[in-house]
């Protein structure tokens, strides 16, 4: 395969803009080994995040063509011969250097979520759990937390609501806490207040980016929204499905 | 740049925050004492979220005969008998209440019919024991005990790199450790290290480990005066992807035979049949018919050789590549798609499917993995003590792959992830009982820190011109050609030739930039801890005269029993590295009769 032009953001918060490299490339290649071979020949001090090169930790997340992306799951040849590759940091958090954000606030937002409160075991001292009570939440445990659809969300990229708003990650999050079959925290008030899933209006950006394709909106948000509006009016219908431990019936 | 640093004080610093890290600081937060966590990258990065396949423990879901007694004995046949029995019973005993807790903490793995905790076959794992999610299982693991850890007021150190260990007179006092993000040196005063930094598969080309796997904890441990073992034992796993080049080495779980897949030549032959060791023949198939039979019933067939351990196996797929019955591309075939139903194939193995339609362009369920084996563990490690993962120097402990002992010669799959829960907890309570017991003030002599931080910046002033990149490149190429799966001492001897010129040239490293968030620096750092994990596990195989599990030699093709009866040794001297041969710890009398017995 021939050499590339790779155009790249170089710089910190205070100062950069994009440069244009060539470099060689081969057939198989994902963008994240164009990326280290640019920094293994011409720019030793490029500024990138990785660990496994295979979409599983979710450390790799930059915005490819405009749009959020892994460096290591994008494929060279899903691009027209000729043409140029831009590379820039993901725009909803702040610049550290190059490439690398500084994700911080994914990490608040992580802490701020109260645990598991363990419901008491059977009888015999154990937990049983069926497979189709966990279906849908070992879905929302797919998450790498790459933060992609953090990123996308218009809440967090162009409003300053980050105090008030967890993003799409955490919403799933929540919401995969909040249908566990071993969990007996109420988390509506936090999920409304804390979280303020009020302020996603359902324009499923982050569904679209998800790497994992996970159905964020679908099967976490919207049954989040209403259950917000059920038991905002009444509670009694949190005791019930608590009691009754089944979730809510996921659309697919 | 700031020769200056910070100064953060706990009572006890846990150095890596994979699986045994993160149990680690959770134990030892639990006993009250204050816990720093220290990480290279961002927390749930940790290689621990690559493991695919599972988790072992003798929960006995699927096999009520399944138990501890069992799981051990695998264990330590997996690994040869070169394993500590103290921790391989410890690990066998333990996992179940670690696999439980994990539950108990939110995690969910697949299930079983009647509500329980699903186990999947996994190589030399007598029954199906690998608790698991699909084939994401780290995955869900460090995200539970992350999730679980971030709310026991444990302080972390994201994207913090440990360079040295800080000592008073004998005793380990805290550590020296730069920021990437700034670039900011920053001192960590302790009472306890727990060590739990993972493996050193980053000194090899083709390898299944990420670019933190540079053996940093291995070399810290040795600089500071701990014993290491068994460095000669390097797991390569059998199924590694092998086109295209780029994605050479990514990591194929054994889960695909696990759940039936079976591995071929060009011809078509399931050529596992012709590899059955002697010491594995009474427990494995001799038919294809026996082996498919196996597959459900246990009870009256025996294992395919398609799950051997993974030494056997990596050794069978290279014997089959260099007599021209591989793959296209270098490597054999590893085919599901005609034994299982596709629903089942993406229910079982999504992120396989997923890997390789992205990445390769293969559909698993229509047609065959091309695979190869790639570097991917280390079972050699810091010489611990079984019940509370203390090293020889005092007030430094070690869990998780960094640690040795657990797996002798050869580790089997999923006795990684059993093995970080069962010893970082342990790590963590005896590092946190050190800490409170052993008081006083501990020293960190400034003009050492100073003289540490002038080293470290070096690079960035030389004048000489080597690049950083080029030099691991070079190692890593060497490692792979003279330190592979088979050895021999020509080629051990050419290796100890080329790392001793790779560490004069690593001497005249220059970077460029400055020093916030600069990879070219900080892969000139990692040189020091790559080249001397290269030269131990060199040297380690130097030694051992023998072939046993994950350590082949060409020129001694022979398990010598005399060489059964020691581990090699390697610890720090004038400046260099010595070796010792030293005897294994005692078998008590009882394992000694149920190892013997047949299966
Ligand atoms: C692709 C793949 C699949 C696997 N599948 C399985 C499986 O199915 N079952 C199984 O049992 N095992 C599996 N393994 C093996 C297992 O995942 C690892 O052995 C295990 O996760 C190691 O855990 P750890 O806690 O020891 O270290 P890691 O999880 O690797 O964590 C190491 C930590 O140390 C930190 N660190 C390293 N050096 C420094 C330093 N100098 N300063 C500060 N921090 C440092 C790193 O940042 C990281 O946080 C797999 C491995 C791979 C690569
Ligand atoms: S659907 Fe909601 S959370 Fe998702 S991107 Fe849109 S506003 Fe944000
Ligand atoms: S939900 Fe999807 S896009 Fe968002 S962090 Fe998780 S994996 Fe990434
Ligand atoms: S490097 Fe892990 S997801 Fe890309």
């Amino acid at each position: 395969m021939p050499a590339v032009t790779l155009r790249v953001f170089r710089g910190d918060a205070a100062a950069g803009g994009f440069r244009d490299y060539r470099v060689e490339t081969e057939p198989g290649m994902v963008v994240l080994d164009v990326v280290h071979r640019l920094q293994a020949t011409q720019v030793t001090d490029l500024a990138v995040r990785w660990n496994c090169k295979a979409g599983k930790c979710g450390s790799c997340s930059a915005e490819i063509n405009g749009v959020p992306r892994l460096l290591c799951m994008t494929r060279m040849n899903l691009f027209a011969d000729g043409e140029t590759i831009t590379l820039a940091p993901l725009r909803a958090f702040p610049l550290i250097r190059d490439l690398v954000t500084d994700v911080s606030y994914n990490y608040e937002k992580a802490k701020q979520i109260a645990p598991l409160r363990l419901k008491p075991p059977e009888a015999d001292g154990s937990y049983r759990m069926m497979q189709e009570d966990i279906d849908r939440i070992q879905e929302f445990h797919k998450c790498i937390e790459c933060f992609l659809c953090q990123d996308v969300c218009h809440v967090i990229r162009d409003h300053d609501t980050k105090p008030v708003f967890a993003g799409p990650r955490f919403f799933i999050k929540l919401a995969s806490l909040e249908m566990h079959p071993l969990d007996t925290r109420d988390r509506i008030d936090a999920i409304r207040r804390e979280a303020g899933l009020g302020l996603c209006n359902i324009t499923k950006c982050c569904t679209e980016v998800c790497p994992e394709h996970i159905h964020i909106t679908d099967n976490g948000i919207i049954p989040l929204k209403e259950r917000m509006v059920d038991e905002f009016f009444d509670p009694v219908v949190w005791l019930v499905r608590k009691l009754r431990g089944t979730p809510k019936a996921p659309a697919s | 740049m700031a020769r200056d640093w910070e100064t953060q004080e706990h009572d006890v610093i846990v150095v890596g925050a994979g699986g045994a890290g993160l149990r680690a600081a959770i134990e030892a937060a639990a006993q009250g004492v204050s816990v720093g966590l220290i990480c290279k990258s961002l927390l749930g990065k940790a290689h621990t979220v690559m493991a695919e396949g599972g988790i072992a423990a003798a929960l006995g879901n699927v096999w009520p005969e399944d138990n501890w007694r069992v799981h051990f004995r695998d264990t330590m046949r997996g690994g040869k008998m070169l394993n500590n029995w103290r921790m391989a019973q410890l690990h066998a005993q333990e996992a179940p209440d670690r696999v439980l807790e994990l539950e108990r903490w939110g995690a969910l793995f697949d299930r079983t019919k009647d509500g329980r905790i699903l186990q999947r076959d996994f190589g030399g794992h007598r029954y199906a024991r690998l608790a698991h999610v699909g084939d994401r299982t780290g995955l869900e693991m460090i995200r539970t005990l992350q999730d679980h850890a971030i709310h026991q007021g444990i302080d972390v150190h994201m994207e913090t790199t440990v360079l040295r260990l800080l000592k008073d007179g004998d005793r380990v006092c805290g550590a020296f450790a730069y920021r990437r993000d700034r670039g900011d040196f920053v001192v960590f005063r302790a009472k306890a290290v727990v060590l739990a930094t993972g493996g050193i598969g980053k000194a090899w080309a083709i390898t299944s480990n990420s670019w933190e796997y540079t053996g940093d904890g291995h070399s810290l441990a040795l600089w500071a005066g701990a014993d290491l073992i068994d460095m000669e034992f390097v797991q390569f796993h059998p199924t590694g992807m092998v086109w295209p080049p780029s994605v050479r080495g990514i990591l194929v779980t054994e889960g695909v035979r696990g759940d039936g897949g079976t591995l071929k030549n060009n011809l078509g032959e399931r050529f596992m049949f012709r590899y059955i060791p002697e010491y594995f023949r009474a427990e494995t198939a001799d038919t294809e018919a026996e082996a498919d039979r196996w597959y459900t019933d246990k009870t009256n067939n025996r294992r395919t050789p398609d799950l051997l351990p993974r030494d056997e196996v990596a050794r069978a797929i290279n014997a089959e590549v260099k007599a021209g019955r591989g793959s296209p591309h270098g490597g054999v075939f590893l085919d599901i798609c005609a034994r299982r139903p596709a629903d089942y194939i993406k229910k079982r193995l999504p992120s396989m499917y997923h890997q390789f339609k992205e990445l390769a362009d293969v559909d698993i369920t229509k047609d065959p993995m091309e695979v190869g084996p790639t570097c991917h563990y280390v079972m050699g490690g810091v010489r611990v003590d079984a019940d509370s993962g203390a090293s020889t120097v005092p007030g430094l402990f070690a869990a998780g792959e960094v640690a040795g002992g657990l797996h002798g010669s050869n580790r089997l799959g999923g006795n990684s992830l059993s093995d970080l829960l069962v010893f970082g907890r342990r790590a963590g309570f005896h590092a946190a009982l050190y800490a409170k017991d052993r008081g006083g003030q501990l020293r960190v002599e400034p003009r050492e820190v100073e003289s540490l931080a002038r080293e470290a910046l070096e690079p960035f002033s030389r004048a000489g011109g080597e690049n950083p990149y080029a030099i691991q490149h070079e190692l890593q190429e060497t490692m792979q050609r003279l330190v592979g799966i088979i050895r021999t001492e020509s080629e051990l001897r050419e290796a100890i030739g080329a790392i001793e010129r790779l560490k004069e040239r690593a001497g005249r490293v220059r970077v460029e930039g400055e020093g916030a968030y600069n990879p070219g620096w900080h892969t000139a750092l990692d040189l020091r801890s790559l080249l001397t994990v290269a030269e131990c596990s060199t040297l380690a195989a130097l030694e051992r005269r023998e072939s046993r599990g994950g350590h082949t030699r060409e020129d001694y093709p022979k398990a010598d029993p005399e060489w059964g009866k020691v581990n090699v040794v390697l610890r720090r001297k004038d400046g260099g590295i010595a070796l010792a041969r030293e005897p294994l710890p005692d078998l008590p009398a009882e394992f000694q009769k149920l190892l013997g017995e047949p299966s």
